[in-house]
């Protein structure tokens, strides 16, 4: 296999990792206002992401920093193209992640709240704008001969690209909401079940339009199985929720996503950024990729380099695997 | 076009700002995470409450600087694409690589274990809860130098060639890239000045304490740990800074000669340091200035009769070489920047020698000592700012020093409206978000440590619970 093509896959596969797990933090911080009835809810719905959003949010990083390095036209083109969304993206996540180390500094109950709102609004951002840049990224953007962006901002904010926002907002949300069921007990993890029964439902339709959109409009007959995988998983989710099986639940939410960004993915193949105006301004993995030696490098660092950060990654995870309630809160106050 | 919506410039002023903010975070993060470590260390070996009480102590100014060291730190890798699409296009096969591999090997470990240790006090064993920290130590300080090994290709290119066909340089050599004499001299000299501003924060916070005489059982100790290791990370400051600057003469001759606002080349004991001019830095004029003289000579080339070239004879070599153009960085940025480094960095370390010696065998200094010592933390946190000012500046007008300049960097596709959006949204947000910071270290710091904790009167052993959110 030619290490470009590798490389596009690792940079799906990256992104998933990404999708999977800050996706759930995502969507415990825009559950806030659903689920936190009062500060101490609160504090355990953080608590549940507290150990482990930093390492997740740290994908986006390896995948960015992958991206210039395995495809620096793509990473070129992508990042300059939009960016007044990757500025809000930006802005969000800086929000957010302040916030979940600034909130607990001071006992007043509007500091707290303040930061509430930002931890809400930074989750909720990035949740809509990473599927509107990822929907425009499969739909074809107008670029000129240097591959360079010639559209505006509002130009991104098509109806197709709203619908996969809108998509990765809502999987993010019910994942998240999931999340906090298996994370939690008592009062709060019976209200997380059945918020996440109801935007269930909710995220079938909407995703479910997406994904057949997807496949009708840019599909192949690969990216059409994928997606039907990822519907099939996405439903089989919602009714182990529903049979109160929420690990499965929370399991097959991670593949849903997986199989989602694989859709997309595949609906690109072999491009990586199609020129909706020219095809022959198209990014594709031959013109936006690096040299083979740099590809070469870069292979077996992550071949070594993977198993290690799989290994104590899922070992953090294996730490934190208790359930939190609000009397650990109570007894950890000061 | 309207002037104040020059996409350049309103890049460059946006890069400069991040990158000058985000630096404020990362050295304190770097030496406090090493500081924190070695006081836990001391906790496990010795089983005293007071380094214990250091370890949460300084463990909890560590963490509120923490989060805004990560935040910022993601949109300096965005910023390559979204700012600098050509640079990017350009350098991506060389520059790409150590920035992935930053990510993969060290932020990876350092995010990951950082969580471990914060939430991991009550549920590892003592032995392993301290691995975390050093974990985390070692994760930060070698994505320090993969950063570094990267911008040391902007400084110095090496291991690559140049495609005519694609327009950009490739990579021929891995262990060439991370090899850069550059990041060899640059690398150390960072870390120890990190090192430095922890060391510097902890004198400060010692100092302040201790001048009102109240937590004496933990402020005693930290203020003698941190002169020492001003004193000691200060001196492998300066002697990895006379290394940096040796390299740099061989790469960069035009950034010694706009260090010294020197514009015609001179041999040794004209190749005199300018510790202060009076009058226009600028070369036109100087009314008043103290020289060292064979200093230059000294720095530049380690012996007493080197040359050190001038700017204007550098700047007509180089149009001889790249064609028409100014090829010298602004001089009085690069003047002053270079000396007030310099300065405040040998200030720190006689200031620490004087710590030392009016602290000896438990005597009291007077009060303005103490006033001195408190500023400190601040002014190494100059120090480093006002390095990496030189060092960025001094490279101009080259974005890669001989291949590319910044004016050819930038994209090419993003207006100056978009760019002076982000560039307000980033200043008042950054600017709120140091105020709320500032006070929060504040209040830390003058609450001081915790009370020393009770150990449990059957075991003895000291019980942790862990931080929650």
């Amino acid at each position: 296999m030619e290490l470009n093509i590798l490389w596009f896959w690792i940079i799906a596969a990256m992104f998933i990792g990404y999708f999977v797990l800050d996706g759930f933090d995502f969507g415990v911080g825009m559950s806030l206002p659903f689920l936190g009835k009062d500060d101490t809810d609160r504090r355990v719905l953080i608590n549940t992401i507290g150990p482990v959003w930093d390492l997740n949010e740290t994908w986006v990083i390896v995948a960015g920093a992958s991206l210039f390095a395995a495809f620096p036209e793509w990473y070129a083109t992508m990042f300059s193209g939009f960016y007044l969304a990757l500025l809000l993206i930006l802005l969000a996540l800086i929000a957010r992640g302040v916030s979940f180390e600034y909130r607990h500094q001071r006992p007043e109950l509007k500091w707290k709240k303040s930061f509430d709102a930002m931890i809400v609004v930074g989750s909720a951002v990035p949740a809509l704008l990473w599927g509107v840049a990822f929907g425009n990224v499969v739909r074809g953007v107008p670029l000129d001969a240097d591959f360079n962006y010639i559209g505006s901002f509002f130009d991104l904010l098509n109806p197709y690209a709203l619908l996969a926002g809108l998509t990765t907002m809502l999987l993010f949300f019910t994942h998240g909401v999931i999340f906090v069921s298996t994370k939690t007990e008592g009062d709060i993890r019976v209200r997380a079940r059945s918020l996440a029964i109801k935007s269930g439902l909710v995220t079938i339709v909407v995703a479910a339009s997406f994904l057949v959109w997807t496949t009708l409009a840019y599909g192949t007959l690969a990216s059409g199985i994928l997606a039907a995988v990822a519907a099939v998983t996405l439903i089989a989710g919602y009714l182990a929720n529903l049979r109160g099986n929420e690990r499965t639940a929370f399991g097959l939410m991670a593949v849903t996503i997986g199989f989602a960004v694989l859709t997309l993915f595949a609906s690109l193949f072999p491009d990586v950024m199609p020129a909706s105006n020219d095809v022959a301004n198209s990014l594709t993995i031959e013109n936006a990729s690096s040299t083979p030696y740099t590809l070469q490098v870069m292979s077996w660092t992550a071949l070594i380099a993977a198993p290690v950060i799989i290994g104590y990654q899922g070992w953090t995870y294996w730490v934190f695997r208790k359930r939190i309630s609000r009397s650990h809160i109570e007894a950890a106050a000061h | 076009m309207n002037e104040w919506l020059d996409p350049l410039l309103l890049s460059r002023w946006q890069f400069g700002l991040t990158t000058i903010y985000h630096f404020l975070f990362v050295p304190l993060t770097i030496g406090l995470v090493t500081t924190v470590a070695i006081f836990q260390t001391a906790w496990y070996r010795t089983n005293k409450a007071k380094y214990l009480q250091l370890t949460h102590f300084f463990g909890k100014i560590f963490l509120i600087n923490f989060a805004m060291g990560v935040v910022t730190g993601i949109v300096q890798e965005f910023q390559f694409g979204m700012n600098w699409s050509d640079y990017s296009r350009f350098v991506g096969d060389v520059f790409g690589a150590p920035l992935a591999f930053e990510g993969i090997t060290a932020f990876f470990l350092e995010a990951t274990f950082i969580g471990l240790w914060i939430f991991g006090w009550d549920k590892l064993p003592k032995g392993l809860h301290l691995a975390t920290i050093w974990l985390t130590t070692v994760g930060s300080i070698a994505s320090a130098y993969f950063i570094i090994a990267a911008n040391a290709f902007m400084q110095n290119p090496v291991a690559y060639q140049i495609n005519e066909v694609k327009g950009r340089a490739e990579l021929t050599s891995i262990g060439e890239l991370l090899t850069n004499p550059i990041a060899l001299a640059a690398f150390p000299h960072t870390i120890f000045a990190c090192f430095m501003v922890s060391a510097g924060l902890i004198i400060s916070v010692a100092a302040w304490h201790l001048s009102r005489n109240q937590h004496l059982e933990t402020m005693r100790p930290a203020l003698k740990f941190g002169l020492w290791m001003m004193v000691i990370a200060g001196a492998l400051t300066t002697l990895m800074g006379d290394q940096l600057s040796l390299a740099m003469v061989q790469a960069q001759p035009m950034k010694m000669a706009a260090a010294e606002a020197m514009y015609h080349t001179a041999t040794g004991a004209n190749a005199s340091f300018s510790v202060f001019t009076l009058g226009t830095p600028d070369g036109v004029s100087e009314l008043f200035s103290i020289r060292i003289p064979y200093l230059l000579s000294f720095l530049s080339t380690h012996t007493f009769d080197g040359t050190v070239e001038g700017i204007n004879n550098l700047q007509e070599q180089y149009v001889q070489l790249y064609g028409p153009g100014d090829y010298a960085p602004i001089i009085w940025v690069t003047y002053w920047s270079f000396r007030w480094m310099i300065g405040l960095g040998l200030a720190h370390i006689m200031v620490a020698v004087a710590g030392l010696w009016f602290t000896r065998k438990g005597k009291s200094p007077r009060t303005w000592m103490w006033k001195i010592a408190i500023w400190s933390f601040p002014m190494s946190l100059l120090a480093m700012s006002v390095g990496w000012v030189f060092t960025e500046m001094g490279r101009q007008p080259w974005l890669v020093f001989g291949l590319l300049k910044t004016a050819d960097g930038v994209s090419p596709n993003v207006s100056g409206l978009e760019i002076l959006i982000s560039l307000i949204a980033f200043t008042l947000l950054y600017g709120a978000l140091a105020v709320v910071e500032f006070r929060l270290i504040l209040k830390a710091v003058q609450k001081g440590p915790d009370d020393a904790p009770v150990p449990d009167p059957v075991s003895g052993e000291i019980k942790q619970t862990t931080t929650v959110y």
